[in-house]
């Protein structure tokens, strides 16, 4: 077993014309994007708590959740709920506020408030344990947002700036342009599966970017070698060749990353399960993308620019 | 390929280092006189409450301008200059009044510009439509922000320290707030109470003429709180709160209630017995945070240096107010302005959830890796292995803090890793089908695997440093656990994966690689 590996994805001889398929991926890619943004702003993201700012109290009620009781408890204190509602098992409640406006009366407020509902739901169901009690200023979830999007846009900038240095720039504005498709795609499918958009989501949608870059250096890395290595091959004809040099560590590295994503994803409970999931989603996407968007932007770029510049120098 | 004994050796033992500095977190108490580091659980894995408090700036700059109004109407009194109409606005940070007539205007600019600044450009004074405007600066504000944030630490950790309250972490976070975070309670409600008072008590007499529903001058018109009645307190302050050495919770021998009674410094003694001796017959009022606790009659001069307070206390309200009067006075209110409380067994179905998952994650890699790439692909296992070791040891040395998108990062960790074996794997195994030989084409398929990773780790790394810098809380966590899990994938693939290769070919020579 352990003289010679036991199964490959591709044979290594095999050389499958990805660039034939370029208009088809591409096309594809622009419209399933497209469709992503018109998501983002109908229905829209589901913000969670850090960027809406409110209150969620998640609770654990002996036997199973009587809501009409929890209702009327919190209306004696004068609390309307956005949304009461069961996760997961009956006994699991989850009750969500909403805090729309600011101001350091509104924050306040905030803060009693969660005390208040703490105390509803315990006064209502004795022997009902609080899980978690999280409440955020308005101020605070505009930070969260603002410092979000912030730490998102820088880590592409550092992507863009290496690749640029350490390739070419046809190189760069590729991978961007796939990097900033992979990422539309990522908000629709929020959108559509309608999973909390809080801050460990964009630590899920930056580990997507970045893996996705990872996955796009290595392609491009096997072009450069391969411009370097064959100064008269058509550009087409070289990018084919390195995608289908490196299939099989494409797929493998795909296929072990979706591996241990995969359980996070079943198993990993309520606040992991929805990273796992975008997770998984974004390797396909971040996979698929590399051979069948960054390659023929590559093409369309550099097709003329990238080859004359080599046979010269 | 060849591999120094030195090199070797260094390779193995940074290895067996890391397993060494693992084994403590494996320990439930480690023993105290040893240097021992462990990873801390997050408050999201273990239970416990995380407090963001912000400090109130306008209440520093109201309070500023007090000061400032008392010094310039004394000022103006000085030179002899009249004023009138008095105002603050702390929200812009501005006061204000108009001279007696317009022809003294220059003059009382001139007193006014030349009171002491506290630090350099704190004030600016001009004149507005014949009103003297006093604006304090944006900066100056801060600065004594930062000043009191530091202060306010030292309070809050005494405050927290004595409910008893277990590892609590209190951390100061940009100009105005403090993060508090308290493992194993997960219901604040107490220490917000505690915090959320600024504990400022003074001592003041009633102005004479009690009675009536608007304050006298120089006094304002402060709310009893156990009777609800609106009482003329002078604005003087007799006797400060800063001024106690020590107090504590007593159950009144004559009542049978909980009272407080607290002891003062030599001053504070010294001031508090002049007042009583001169002030006989009236009424002292005890104030907290401008609400009178209570504002008993003087009977006799009070010259021990002790005193009681016995408002409507129960156990536990003169317990706080003891803890707080020891603790000493905020500088200026806190508020909560973001609270997280996870219930203990919320955290403990994560770990197990989250450990399950790592668990499931890691066979199913290395089944994969061993299907795939052979021996060569168990070797890479063997990395991954010490992988997952350095990066604990790594975490364990800095005591950092795991919670769940760390565990995630963690996960991601292993993929990347498992990504360069696959690299140098693919590489070597292309140039075996080239045609070279055993040795040279493993020697050739590393070099060239090399730059790639360096390259796709590199920009891992960036990306994910710039996450670091600019992200908060759990996005943090997170880069931290990637940034030191791509330094130990390029140690464990490029020298623990080679010198395992290494080895297996010196010692049994083949002839064909298992690629």
């Amino acid at each position: 077993m352990l003289s010679c590996p036991l199964f490959r994805f591709v044979r290594d001889d095999k050389r499958i014309p990805f660039m034939r398929g370029r208009y088809a991926g591409l096309t594809t890619s622009a419209v399933l994007s497209l469709l992503s943004v018109v998501l983002f702003f109908a229905p829209g993201l589901k913000l969670g708590l850090d960027f809406r700012g409110g209150i969620v109290v998640e609770a654990h009620t002996q036997g199973p959740a009587d809501f009409g009781k929890l209702r009327a408890a919190l209306a004696e204190q004068h609390i309307t709920a956005a949304g009461i509602q069961s996760f997961g098992a009956p006994d699991d409640v989850l009750i969500q506020l909403d805090m729309p406006s600011s101001g350091p009366q509104q924050e306040a407020e905030t803060q009693q408030m969660v005390d208040h509902v703490r105390h509803a739901v315990v006064e209502a169901q004795p022997g009902t344990q609080v899980l978690r009690a999280d409440a955020v200023g308005a101020s605070v979830s505009k930070e969260l947002f603002r410092d979000g999007l912030l730490a998102l846009g820088s880590s592409l900038a550092m992507i863009l700036i290496y690749i640029w240095v350490r390739f070419e720039w046809e190189f760069a504005v590729s991978a961007v342009i796939t990097l900033v498709l992979d990422l539309t795609k990522t908000v629709g499918f929020l959108a559509i599966t309608r999973f909390q958009f809080d801050l460990v989501m964009v630590a899920a949608i930056l580990t997507i970017l970045g893996y996705s870059t990872n996955d796009k250096v290595v392609v491009y890395d096997r072009v450069r070698e391969n411009l370097r290595k064959y100064r008269t091959m058509p550009l087409r004809e070289l990018l084919d060749l390195s995608i289908n040099e490196t299939l099989n560590r494409t797929l493998g590295t795909s296929s072990t990353v979706f591996l241990a994503a995969l359980p996070l994803a079943i198993f990993g409970g309520h606040s992991l399960s929805g990273f796992a999931t975008v997770m998984l989603f974004g390797i396909v996407v971040g996979t698929s993308s590399s051979i069948f968007i960054a390659a023929p932007l590559l093409l369309l770029m550099g097709e003329k620019r990238l080859r004359r510049n080599k046979v010269a120098s | 390929m060849y591999y120094s004994r030195l090199k070797m050796m260094g390779v193995l033992g940074i290895c067996l280092l890391g397993l060494l500095l693992c084994i403590p977190n494996f320990m439930r108490a480690p023993a105290p006189h040893m240097p021992w580091r462990q990873i801390h659980l997050g408050l999201d894995l273990r239970g416990g409450s995380y407090l963001l408090m912000r400090l109130d700036q306008q209440s520093l700059a109201g309070d500023r301008l007090q000061t400032l109004e008392d010094e310039a109407r004394q000022a103006l009194l000085d030179k002899g200059l009249g004023y009138r109409d008095f105002q603050r606005d702390a929200a812009h940070r501005i006061l204000s009044f108009a001279p007696r007539d317009a022809g003294e205007a220059e003059a009382a600019m001139k007193v006014v510009a030349a009171l002491p600044q506290t630090v350099s450009n704190e004030f600016s004074v001009a004149n507005q439509d014949g009103r003297i405007v006093l604006t304090l600066g944006r900066e100056a504000v801060a600065q004594r922000a930062r000043e009191a944030i530091s202060q306010s630490i030292e309070i809050v950790r005494r405050r927290i320290d004595g409910t008893g309250a277990i590892d609590p972490e209190i951390t100061r976070e940009g100009d105005d707030r403090i993060v508090v975070e308290l493992p194993g309670i997960s219901d604040p409600q107490r220490i917000k109470a505690l915090l959320g008072t600024t504990a400022k008590m003074t001592f003041r007499l009633l102005a004479n003429s009690a009675g009536g529903t608007t304050a006298p001058p120089g006094a304002t018109m402060l709310t009893d709180i156990s009777t609800g009645q609106p009482l003329p307190v002078s604005d003087h302050v007799e006797v400060d709160g800063g001024d106690l050495t020590n107090a504590g919770a007593v159950i009144d021998q004559q009542s049978g209630n909980w009272a407080v009674t607290f002891t003062f410094d030599r001053s504070g003694a010294r001031a508090f017995a002049d007042t009583t001796r001169a002030n006989v017959g009236r009424r002292f009022a005890i104030v907290l945070d401008n609400k009178v606790i209570e504002a008993p009659v003087i009977q006799t001069p009070i010259t021990g240096g002790n005193g009681q307070i016995t408002g409507n206390f129960t156990a536990q309200s003169a317990t706080d107010l003891a803890l707080m009067l020891r603790a000493g006075a905020l500088p200026a209110p806190l508020s909560v302005i973001e609270q997280r409380s996870i219930g203990p067994s919320l955290g403990a179905d994560s770990i197990r959830a989250g450990g399950i998952s790592l668990g499931v994650g890691f066979v199913l890699v290395i089944l994969f890796m061993v299907l795939f790439y052979g021996r060569f692909g168990l070797y890479a296992n063997v990395a991954l292995l010490a992988n997952l070791v350095l990066m604990t040891a790594i975490l364990s040395l800095f005591q950092a803090t795991l919670t769940l998108p760390g565990m995630a990062g963690m996960l991601l960790t292993l993929g990347m890793a498992v990504d360069a074996n696959i690299l140098i794997n693919e590489r070597i195994r292309e140039e075996v089908g080239r045609g070279r030989t055993a040795l040279a084409a493993m020697q050739a398929g590393f070099e060239r695997a090399t730059s790639t990773i360096v390259d796709s780790n590199a920009t891992a790394f960036l990306a994910h440093v710039m996450l670091f810098v600019f992200g908060t809380g759990p996005v943090r966590g997170f880069a931290l656990t990637i940034t030191i899990g791509i330094v130990t994938t390029l140690f464990t693939t490029l020298l623990l994966s080679r010198l395992l290769m290494v080895r297996w070919y010196a010692l049994t020579r083949p002839s064909v690689l298992p690629v």
